[in-house]
């Protein structure tokens, strides 16, 4: 007989298996829903998960799609340690992306080693600015940041098509939805010749440092730990609640909004309406995955790449159509939700006696 | 300017159309809430609706089986989200969130196949009364039932939660799981209902887009609204009168934009459609200003999860 018994205190060996549970179950899953569309199960595994990543060039890819995830994913991690709701990374993406952008396009026929660093602050300060919004909200006005901040991704991407359609748009671009191309000096380089990866992945390496300092090491990280657990304890501790609630949010704009700088940057080097596939969605999925823990986000953000590289896989060499990989990112958060039951609950073989 | 005093009433009917998915989707998720129960997953669930509708009513070529289908679709895409905070004690907002993302993907997969396939006309009703009255006739009458089950549906909840038993029971479990419990009801049972409820009104709200509203399949057609609709259950208060006034507000601004458009107003149409969820904003930061208010409001156990050792 099998009996459900509550764990007297979560497992910390669980903690970490869960995610690769989940990451199994997603695959079987998978299989399983390639099965019903008619496709064979492994041959479609294989173009989803393995063909995207077999050579360098994919390789590429595959780091290319997971340091904006990274990034968002690091930032995600303080708010959602703190028991902050900010699901509107992509909100913040998309404003870091415009501002970024904007102080590029005054340097449009200008050259010079100062501009790169500059391009890059604005994208971190429209992230900030942006995120500061449902953060005020919630702090002085009592207001669901769920909602504020899942309005606003809204609101940025019909700023961001306002601006490339219509006064930011290339005066000699035959009136496509686009911004000139950024002068050589504000794009970010690329690392390798003929590879689309470029120093952006810098930028989420170091946040991964400073996170895990901060998490860590910190009193801040203490703070943030306590009211995750208890805002109560938090609060009976004396820990100022509104100036921490900012601070998380304002640390998550940046990284959203550095996100969206790596984005426009990059390979890309202009603004145009489409520049994020919902990689401030994504990024939530990668967070938990990664137990908000830096070390795992990384592995969480590879994971989660493969989805989106092996959609477009996928897509040209099956006709598998490509929100398969929204499906798998949905399933992953799914059972990953549920493994977590192994954590509060384990089961009890009691042997039946005869 | 003569204005036709029927032109208006029309205007005031399209407002009203465009309120149909807003109040259909708000009510169920108000009945959901009212349990303690939050579920962010209204988009997905919506839009899960959506292509269940239009697919079953291309497939079949019945609207009564594309209409029972999408709520049972609606049903079906929350027994995910009810067997996972309620039975495996997950974390609402996490799993909310992963039913909406999980749902778009779904309905974009199964919907590849709709994609620019002609909708059907769907009967309305009382088509032949409405040169009848002037102004009131366009506004009561040649709309099909799911718009008029939608604004009967607030004054039945009202009714359910404020006067029946069972109503009792749902705020019971809201406002005090482990009082209710105590009484002899099973918390996780009413949670379940109250989830699978609220599934397949957002189920139907999603049909109604995609066979009445703008009878066609597009990608993403909920466009928000299942996000609008849970902005909508606080703004109510948990009151659902208030819903239809909410609605109607949100139904009107969605209006206006295509009016302002045709009378030539030079605003740039991002910002006239950006308007809805700018206003929601405001809305929201009015009505929780008043901290105490709210949280006299607000059922207790909201988004809390209830484990009961047995």
């Amino acid at each position: 007989m099998i009996k459900i018994v509550k764990r007297d205190q979560p497992s910390r060996a669980i903690f970490f298996f869960t995610p690769v549970l989940a990451i199994f179950l997603t695959l079987v899953a998978g299989g399983l829903i390639f099965f019903i569309l008619g496709f064979k199960p492994f041959e479609a595994l294989k173009f989803f998960f393995i063909v995207p990543i077999a050579d360098k060039y994919g390789f590429s890819e595959l780091l290319l799609k997971a340091t904006p995830l990274c990034l968002i994913a690091i930032g995600l991690s303080f708010c959602f340690k703190s028991n902050n709701w900010n699901i509107g990374a992509e909100g913040q993406l998309t404003f870091g992306a415009i501002v970024s952008g904007g102080v590029a396009l005054l340097f449009y026929e200008q050259e010079g080693f100062y501009i790169l660093p500059i391009v890059i602050l604005a994208g971190a300060i429209g992230g900030m600015l942006y995120a500061s919004i449902p953060a005020i909200l919630k702090t002085y006005f009592n207001t669901n940041e769920i909602l504020v901040s899942l309005m606003l991704v809204y609101v940025s991407k019909l700023i961001l098509d306002y601006l490339v359609v219509g006064p930011w748009s290339n005066p000699e671009g035959f009136n496509f939805p686009e911004t000139r191309q950024f002068s050589d000096s504000a794009k970010l380089p690329l690392l390798f010749e003929g590879l689309r990866i470029h120093a952006g992945i810098f930028l989420a390496l170091t946040a991964v440092v400073i996170s895990w300092f901060v998490f860590y090491k910190t009193y801040l990280g203490f703070q943030m730990k306590v009211s995750g657990f208890s805002l109560k304890t938090a609060k009976y501790a004396g820990y100022k609640g509104k100036k921490m609630i900012i601070l998380v949010f304002l640390i998550s704009g940046a990284c959203a909004g550095l996100a969206g700088v790596g984005e426009i940057t990059g390979p890309i080097g202009q603004l145009h309406r489409e520049i994020s596939p919902d990689y401030g969605f994504t990024a939530i999925i990668v967070a938990f995955l990664g137990r908000l823990h830096p070390v795992g986000i990384i592995f969480a953000s590879l994971v989660v790449a493969i989805t989106y590289l092996g959609a477009e896989t996928a897509q040209i060499f099956m006709q598998i159509p490509k929100y398969t990989g929204q499906v798998f990112q949905g399933m992953i958060l799914f059972f990953l939700l549920a493994s977590d039951y192994l954590l509060f609950f384990k089961f009890k073989f009691i042997g039946s006696k005869k | 300017m003569i204005i036709d005093i029927n032109f208006i009433g029309l205007i005031i009917a399209s407002i009203m159309a465009s309120a149909v998915p807003l109040i259909l989707a708000s009510c169920g998720e108000l009945i959901t809430e009212r349990s303690g129960v939050l579920n962010l997953g209204v988009e997905g669930m919506m839009i899960i609706g959506a292509i269940s509708g239009f697919a079953l009513m291309t497939v079949t070529g019945s609207l009564i089986i594309a209409i029972f289908g999408a709520m049972l679709a609606g049903v079906l895409i929350s027994t995910i989200f009810a067997f996972l905070t309620q039975t495996l004690i997950t974390n609402h907002v996490a799993t909310g969130l992963a039913l909406t993302i999980f749902g778009i993907g779904i309905s974009a997969m199964i919907g590849k196949n709709f994609v620019g396939i002609p909708g059907k006309e769907f009967p309305v009703l009382f088509e032949g009364f409405k040169d009848t009255i002037p102004l009131l006739g366009p506004i009561l009458f040649g709309h099909s039932i799911v718009f008029y089950f939608a604004f009967a549906l607030p004054f039945i909840t009202s009714y359910f939660l404020k006067k029946t038993k069972t109503g009792l029971i749902v705020r019971a479990v809201g406002d005090s799981p482990e009082s209710a419990s105590n009484q002899g009801i099973n918390v996780r049972l009413v949670r379940y209902a109250c989830i699978l409820y609220g599934g397949a009104m957002s189920g139907l709200a999603g049909a109604y887009l995609s066979m009445i509203y703008t009878p066609q399949w597009i990608e993403n057609m909920t466009g928000g609204r299942g996000w609008i609709a849970l902005a909508l259950v606080v703004f109510s208060t948990w009151n659902p009168i208030k819903i239809l006034i909410g609605a109607m507000i949100f139904g009107g601004l969605t209006i206006i934009q295509f009016h302002m458009q045709a009378i030539g107003v030079r605003i740039p149409v991002q910002f006239l459609t950006a308007l809805p969820y700018i206003v929601t904003i405001i809305v929201l930061v009015v009505i929780s200003r008043d901290s105490r208010k709210i949280r006299l409001s607000t059922p207790s156990s909201l988004g809390k999860s209830f484990y009961k050792d047995n």
